[in-house]
């Protein structure tokens, strides 16, 4: 651990490329032991690029960080040694089955001998995996390939385990299952973890604390509840039975708060004394004479944290963020996700 | 659940594990075995029976066609033996699990070094084959059995060196289609060489100093020279110096190339 005690320290640090944008702007950020931190951010924002320099496959510009006490510049190798790693793709050769994956990944991560085929088989169970440990990867589901990945980041036993995005692309299903997992091993066996997502979801239900970034800057950074708290009360959001009636349902709204259309229909007002005030919304727009479609009263998210921090909503904002950048050789940086 | 015991693996046992994975690999595609053995084959047979009036020329050696032509053969599977080392490299880079490996204390020469071991099963391979169907449709090994097992040698070591070049391409640029897109271009040494006429037969000016400049006519002279001459010192030389050559420039390329591409801190 560093001299704070975090797992993970960042201070400043940057990555820029040649001709591109500045993928990482300068964050700072401390992961405590065994806790959960969640990384969360549209795509481009920086997630990806910020992993790939704490597992010391880039590069850093400028700024310092230490991975499990290590600096990650100069101590490249006992960082490594500490930590496992699931990249954004669940990067798999197809050809070869689940068991031969572990047993390569265990020879060379330097598994003695003698129990790298105890430890793969006890790995295969964990993840469900021992009836599809003998089958090809190329015949897997999704959702096995990144339990596979995750199985491969833990055969080490590393204290630190870096995930980016492993749920993308996933069922529900599969999704929660990776999610029950990754918080046994940070309750259970007090590993840290640094989780990259662009869901909310994922981020609220399995993170001790978030970190949001947007091109390449963290923008806030708290446990979900405190950040949405800061984000104060909820939203009623409310579509008139008759769409000609959007004006007076918004006349009837203005006097919670200002109103805001939201899409074609519906219309919003954030009710700055809570829940309290829906009865006192349902009651004047019942005494106007206005009929309502639907309802709904809206909790904060971490959506609406983005939001308060970017001015953009955590969907699509993409598409305005700049790429990110994989490792390739210097000289001839790849570009794209 | 941490796992007991972590040391270092040493190179060999790093390169051993890469190379059993290579194997595997190969093994389990047939396609990469075949078609580099078929293609080569049939070209044999065509030219075998279509060039066979060439041996009528003044100056050319005293053997059948198929005899001469045996040799090339073996420089096409080299060729194709590169194509498939590099694509397997560059699939690898592609798909990611060149960064898995790069999180792991695996050197980039060990990676290289064993990824090269499913490349030497396929050189055995289409060498063994080659030389059996040559024997079998009548072509004598000039140089006897002990002839036999030195062209064998010499065959898998041009196949290391093209295979060095696979490599190189792939760690280089990255891509399967990069390393594809040079195929063509590997192919047309293979034809501006003494492939098919011996260097002394080729007339035209510009094609006779491309060949003699063009080390592939070194390479399959080596061979030939086996099988049509029987032990031709200077052929040998030239042959085999080529090959160590080309394997040395191609894997210290490829080791150089390797440090830029295995980017970590």
């Amino acid at each position: 651990m560093s001299e704070s005690g975090a797992a993970i320290e960042v201070e400043g640090l940057v990555r820029e490329f040649r001709k591109g944008p500045r993928a990482v702007d300068g964050i700072d950020l401390a992961v405590s032991p065994g806790e959960i931190y969640g990384f969360l951010g549209p795509n481009g924002a920086g997630k990806s690029t910020t992993v790939l320099m704490l597992t010391t496959l880039l590069p850093p510009t400028s700024g310092r960080a230490s991975v499990g006490g290590f600096d990650i510049v100069h101590q490249g190798s006992q960082v490594r040694a500490s930590i496992g790693a699931a990249l954004q793709e669940a990067a798999l050769d197809s050809i070869l089955t689940g068991r031969e994956h572990l047993l390569l990944q265990a020879t060379l991560q330097g598994v003695a001998k003698a129990t790298r085929v105890r430890r793969s088989q006890e790995l295969l169970e964990r993840v469900g995996l021992t009836e599809a440990a003998d089958r090809r990867v190329g015949g897997y589901s999704g959702g096995m390939k990144r339990r596979l990945d995750l199985a491969l980041a833990l055969v080490h036993g590393p204290r630190i385990l870096f995930l980016d995005e492993p749920t993308t692309g996933l069922d529900l299903q599969s999704r929660t299952a990776l999610w029950s997992e990754v918080s046994r091993l940070a309750h259970d066996e007090g590993m840290t973890v640094f989780l990259t997502t662009q869901y909310l979801e994922e981020a609220d239900t399995l993170a001790d604390r978030v970190g949001i970034i947007d091109r390449g800057k963290i923008v806030a950074e708290d446990t979900p509840a405190r950040l949405k708290a800061e984000i104060g009360s909820p939203t009623v959001e409310v579509v008139p039975a008759d769409p000609s009636t959007a004006d007076a349902f918004a006349e009837q709204l203005a006097q919670f708060g200002v109103p805001s259309r939201n899409g074609r229909d519906s219309i919003g007002v954030q009710l700055p004394q809570g829940e309290a005030q829906l009865a006192e919304v349902i009651r004047a727009l019942d005494q106007a004479g206005l009929h309502v479609a639907s309802l709904h009263l809206h909790q904060p998210s971490l959506d609406d944290v983005f939001l308060a921090k970017t001015g953009r909503k955590l969907e699509g904002a993409a598409a305005a963020s700049e790429p990110e950048v994989q490792p390739a050789p210097r000289g001839r940086r790849r570009r794209g996700r | 659940m941490a796992a007991e015991v972590l040391n270092a693996p040493g190179l060999l046992e790093q390169v051993a594990a890469v190379a059993r994975r290579s194997v595997m690999r190969t093994l389990r595609q047939r396609a990469l075995l075949v078609f580099p053995l078929l293609f080569p084959l049939i070209l044999f047979a065509i030219n075998g029976s279509a060039l066979s009036a060439a041996t009528r020329l003044p100056g050319f050696p005293p053997v059948s066609y198929r005899a001469f032509a045996l040799a090339v053969p073996f420089m096409q599977g080299a060729l194709f033996v590169a194509v498939t080392a590099g694509t397997d490299l560059a699939r690898d880079i592609e798909s990611g699990f060149f960064n898995r490996l790069a999180l792991t204390p695996l050197r980039g020469g060990a990676l290289l070094a064993g990824q090269l071991g499913g490349s030497i099963v396929v050189a055995c391979v289409q060498s063994v084959v080659y030389l059996v169907v040559g024997v079998a449709t009548g072509v004598g090994i000039a140089s006897g059995v002990g002839g036999a097992l030195v062209l064998l040698a010499l065959s898998i070591l041009i196949s290391f060196g093209f295979a060095g070049v696979g490599t190189l391409l792939a760690v280089r640029f990255g891509t399967g289609e990069a390393v594809q897109g040079f195929f063509p271009l590997l192919f047309v040494t293979l034809f501006l060489s003494s492939s098919s006429l011996p260097r002394s037969l080729i007339k035209v000016p510009w094609f006779h100093a491309v060949a003699t400049y063009n080390p592939v006519s070194y390479l399959i002279e080596g061979v030939r020279s086996l099988v049509i001459t029987g032990w031709d010192a200077r052929a040998l030389a030239l042959g085999f110096g080529f090959a160590i050559a080309l394997v040395i420039l191609s894997l210290g390329f490829a080791v150089a190339a390797m440090k830029n591409r295995l980017v970590r801190t």
